[in-house]
């Protein structure tokens, strides 16, 4: 296990550094810093992800669902649809990069606590019907976007396919910083109730049966969980496969069910996967895709193998 | 109520459908009708009025059919990927043989969903007796992953927005000469009516059928076979109504039971009442503009869908 841990990290600096050197010419100096913000918020959201993704498939104890099936992604879908078309090209005068990423998040994070608040009054084992209620909703709010995307003038729907398929291409500097200020007390919050995660994962009778506030814990990680995927999301746009490929992954690698273990494979297996996805993107496909595209693409492919070679889902 | 009180509503309905719209008629002209208001009924009310009840109609048998066979309640075209399947279908026809007519475009989109279907019953099999929540929550996953595949060869060739605008489902612009292709789901809905006990057994599962002397696999082909032909028809023509599947069949059952060849007919009814009203809702709602139907039944269905899983708790 160890040893697998180091090669991951030994391959993780590689492909940083790879990322950092390609190609490098002309003024480099400007180069590196662009790249070095580029590799930044992809780690950062690659830890966010594969950390929530881990977390949200050890209480909802399977391995084949990720977070945004509650339905973050249609909320930020929705929310962007309906900006572009009310201020159409003007968007952008209206209301500033920062301030559509702050009320992004903060629209996500109320969306999830009123499922959680609905859901979890009733003391029962609701996980599953919580999903269902997250992905009718999401359904919901597909259909609305769709609607209000097919109002939109072609010339401004470019504006909102920026924001549909996630990208690095066009990252914000100020809002990276904000989003690791917040990602950071969210795992500090992590890294206090992370102990518990192994006990969760034996399911609830057990969990409550060892002396666990189920419902407490329960709720603070989910609350965790939505507001590191509601900042990725506004960052850098949704990336719904990437938290099913790389916990899969790295459950394929490391075969066993300890968190401390887990957590750490969890977050390398996911930032060199997007770091060498980012790479793709620029220069195998020369931008003619996005990152989130190439994600859910292989992710999607990846768990449909999943799904049909398991004997038992 | 009975079946004639069901064709009744449905008839009147039917007749306030063709006199609703942006010119007036009322219905006292019918027996003098000018030139001008002979065109419009003929080329574009009763077209309209007629598709509205033959996607309602196939809609939501395909979905009672779909729930006898997975014996769960909560498997629809919308939650089963078949949808999804027919707008991947869609985009291929779109892209492969860029100048296709409707029939080259439907046999793709059938194609498509057929085959989508047989691999989303496979998945459910093994997951059938788990959890009733589950098969949905995996269907609509695996809806997203066709998706995914959608999304990367729609970004790659700029038609993003085109393929959204297939999603929603908008019977304004039928008219005469490009609805006919729906007739082709009459024969389809009419097959699984003779099927429809034959449909029970098979939803017992593989070796039950197998021990009453059915043929499963033929069964469970033609079963696929019927839906995946009305879907596809509907999706050609109208686009997605999200949710009609799921909720028509489970009212229809709250109200009258499980025999299939009691309540398949009530269902058909049903199905076509709820999608005229609907339809009329959103005619009149913003008059003389109106509200694409996929997006009425998606707020009314997806509201119905809720207060039912809340009860079956």
């Amino acid at each position: 296990m160890r040893k697998r841990l180091v090669i991951l990290s030994i391959v993780l600096l590689v492909s940083i550094i790879l990322f950092l050197a390609y190609k490098l010419t002309g003024n480099w100096e400007y180069a590196i810093e662009r790249r070095s913000y580029k590799v930044a918020s992809l780690i950062l959201v690659a830890c966010s992800i594969g950390y929530s993704s881990l977390v949200f498939q050890t209480l909802t104890q399977n391995r084949i669902l990720t977070p945004s099936i509650m339905g973050f992604e249609s909320v930020y879908l929705l929310f962007q649809s309906l900006i572009v078309f009310w201020y159409g090209d003007k968007t952008f005068q209206v209301l500033t990069q920062s301030n559509n990423f702050f009320a992004s998040i903060l629209m996500m994070i109320g969306f999830a606590l009123l499922l959680y608040f609905v859901v979890f009054r009733k003391e029962k084992n609701n996980m599953y019907f919580l999903l269902l209620t997250g992905l009718i909703l999401s359904t919901l709010f597909n259909t609305l976007s769709s609607f209000v995307q097919m109002l939109i003038d072609p010339n401004e729907f470019s504006l909102i396919e920026a924001k549909i398929f996630a990208s690095f291409n066009q990252m914000n500097v100020n809002l990276f910083w904000y989003a690791l200020a917040a990602s950071i007390i969210m795992m500090i919050l992590a890294m206090v109730n992370n102990k518990y995660l192994d006990i969760l994962a034996l399911g609830r009778e057990n969990a409550i049966n060892l002396g666990i506030n189920y419902n407490r814990v329960v709720l603070t990680f989910l609350f965790i969980v939505s507001v590191l995927v509601a900042v990725s999301t506004a960052l850098v746009g949704p990336i719904m496969f990437f938290g099913i490929l790389v916990t899969n992954l790295t459950y394929e690698l490391f075969k066993t069910h300890k968190h401390s273990i887990l957590v750490l494979a969890c977050c390398l297996i996911s930032s060199i996967t997007l770091i060498m996805g980012q790479f793709l993107v620029e220069h195998a496909f020369n931008l003619t895709t996005t990152i989130s595209i190439l994600v859910n693409f292989i992710g999607g492919v990846y768990f449909l193998y999943v799904l049909l070679s398991a004997k038992k889902i | 109520m009975r079946i004639a009180g069901y064709i009744v509503v449905l008839l009147v309905l039917a007749c306030l459908s063709l006199f609703i719209g942006v010119k007036d008629i009322s219905i006292a002209d019918i027996f003098h009708l000018n030139e001008e208001n002979r065109l419009i009924i003929t080329v574009s009310r009763i077209p309209r009025t007629i598709s509205l009840i033959l996607a309602g109609i196939g809609l939501s048998v395909s979905g009672l059919i779909m729930q006898q066979m997975t014996q769960n309640k909560f498997v629809s075209p919308t939650t089963a990927g078949t949808l999804d399947a027919a707008k991947l279908g869609l985009l291929f026809a779109f892209l492969a043989i860029p100048e296709s007519g409707l029939l080259t475009k439907t046999l793709f989109a059938f194609a498509f969903t057929f085959i989508a279907s047989l691999i989303f019953l496979n998945i459910a099999d093994r997951i059938r007796y788990r959890n009733i929540i589950f098969v949905p929550l995996v269907g609509i996953m695996f809806g997203n992953i066709l998706n995914s595949v959608s999304s990367f060869f729609a970004y790659r060739y700029n038609i993003v927005q085109n393929v959204n605008a297939w999603l929603v489902g908008d019977f304004s612009s039928i008219l005469k000469g490009n609805y006919e292709v729906l007739y082709i789901s009459v024969p389809a809905v009419a097959l699984t009516y003779l099927y429809a006990n034959k449909f029970t057994v098979v939803g017992m599962g593989e070796t039950f059928s197998k021990n009453l002397g059915l043929n499963y696999r033929q069964v469970v082909n033609i079963g696929l076979f019927c839906i995946s032909v009305a879907v596809s028809v509907i999706i050609i023509t109208v686009g997605s109504i999200p949710f009609l599947g799921l909720v028509v069949p489970n009212i229809i059952s709250l109200m009258y039971g499980d025999n299939l060849r009691k309540t398949l007919p009530f269902t058909a009814l049903f199905g076509a009442i709820f999608l005229l009203f609907c339809d009329i809702i959103g005619r009149l709602v913003i008059f003389p503009f109106e509200i694409p139907i996929g997006v009425v039944v998606g707020i009314v269905g997806g509201v119905i869908f809720l207060i039912l899983l809340l009860r079956k708790r």
